[in-house]
């Protein structure tokens, strides 16, 4: 595809998904308390899509949002997954 | 339109799933062992869904017309109790020559931890041992690139298992290079929150090429969609896809791939 059809194709949806992003964060802002750990990470990861090589964008938000570790856990805490890593990343 | 459902768990969808399906174009589908939303209480429930998945579930299908395949294994998030498991896989090898039986499936890793590892361990060896394919399950969301890494580790580690042999799936941007890279399939799951969506899928078909990719749904009890694999195509054919460039990809690579078990066969 042309850069003109991918924008043809994908701009409004893309456009719709960047106003959720932001309504999302106006929210967190208005709402009262402490967040936890996946703000954070979420902000870590909309620094990807500026810094990240192009092309790679969308790795970088998911490598920004995972479990850089490894070495298994000794025991599995729970079943679920919650979308973003919680423990502590090495500077870079 | 034909394609193959290769990972969807019919035992939690309707019977107008499986029309829907059909109408679709669906020619066959596949079903792994999985979770069942709660852990089973005992041994014996899984040699019951066992029976499930090799004889009721096909009698289900077939009033429908559609061929139906599955995968047994004990499913990564009841792996965490290794006594509890080895029971669930002495059952395995009884249910193996059932003609519906494609091999070792979806095995994997949950949350990454030694137990699982372990479990991960005893299913491929069992696999091994007995000559099945294998269907690896990666885990969700923060998990999956390290589930990813330590299950490629896991499996180049047993020199009995030939990459071609082995689908591993759920990949995603971050972790479909490290798979095809050493050699084995990768499945995409297309979900409408978490794993793929269909615009992605078609980004990675479109930068890795499809030589060993393939798309499924995975529908089960959860938020899930049984025919986004056929509503992919549409926006495949968007993006200016040929209809032999789709079914390569919804049809022809599943075939090939599932056709290294001889129990595959579609009528
Ligand atoms: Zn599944």
């Amino acid at each position: 595809m042309t850069r003109q059809q991918v924008l043809d194709l994908y701009f409004l949806a893309a456009r719709h998904q960047l106003i959720e992003i932001a309504a999302f964060l106006d929210r967190v802002d208005r709402a009262e308390g402490e967040a936890d750990f996946r703000l954070g990470a979420f902000a870590a990861a909309l620094r990807c899509l500026q810094e990240a090589p192009p092309g790679e964008r969308a790795t970088a938000v998911l490598m920004a949002l995972s479990d850089p570790t490894t070495e298994p856990l000794p025991k599995a805490p729970g079943k679920g997954a919650v979308g973003a890593w919680s423990g502590q990343r090495l500077a870079a | 339109m034909r394609y193959i459902e290769p990972h969807a768990h019919m035992v939690s969808r309707v019977t107008d799933d499986y029309a829907a399906m059909v109408t679709a174009g669906c020619a066959a589908v596949c079903e792994p062992a999985f979770w069942a939303g709660f852990d089973r209480g005992s041994p014996q429930a899984f040699h019951d869904y066992f029976c499930q998945l090799t004889e009721y579930e096909p009698r289900r299908a077939a009033k429908f017309g559609l061929p139906h395949f599955c995968w047994l294994c004990l499913n990564p998030k009841e792996a965490e109790d290794p006594g509890f498991a080895r029971e669930v896989l002495a059952l395995i090898p009884q249910f193996l020559d059932r003609p519906n039986v494609l091999g070792i499936g979806e095995i994997g890793l949950n949350k990454n931890s030694r137990n699982e590892l372990q479990v991960l361990e005893w299913h491929v060896d069992l696999a091994a041992r007995t000559g099945q394919l294998i269907l690896v399950h990666t885990p969700h969301l923060e998990d999956k690139f390290k589930g990813t890494r330590l299950t490629l580790d896991v499996l180049r580690a047993d020199s009995r298992i030939r990459p071609e042999r082995v689908i591993i799936d759920h990949v995603e941007e971050h972790t479909v290079k490290m798979v095809l890279d050493a050699g084995f399939w990768a499945g995409m799951t297309l979900y409408p929150e978490t794993k793929c969506t269909p615009a992605r899928a078609i980004d990675i078909l479109e930068r890795y090429g499809p030589e060993r990719l393939w798309l499924n749904s995975a529908c089960d009890w959860g938020v899930s969609e049984p025919l986004v694999v056929a509503r992919t195509t549409l926006e495949m054919r968007r993006r200016g896809w040929s209809a032999e460039a789709v079914d390569r990809v919804i049809y022809q690579n599943p075939l090939r791939f599932l056709s290294q078990c001889p129990r595959f066969k579609l009528p």
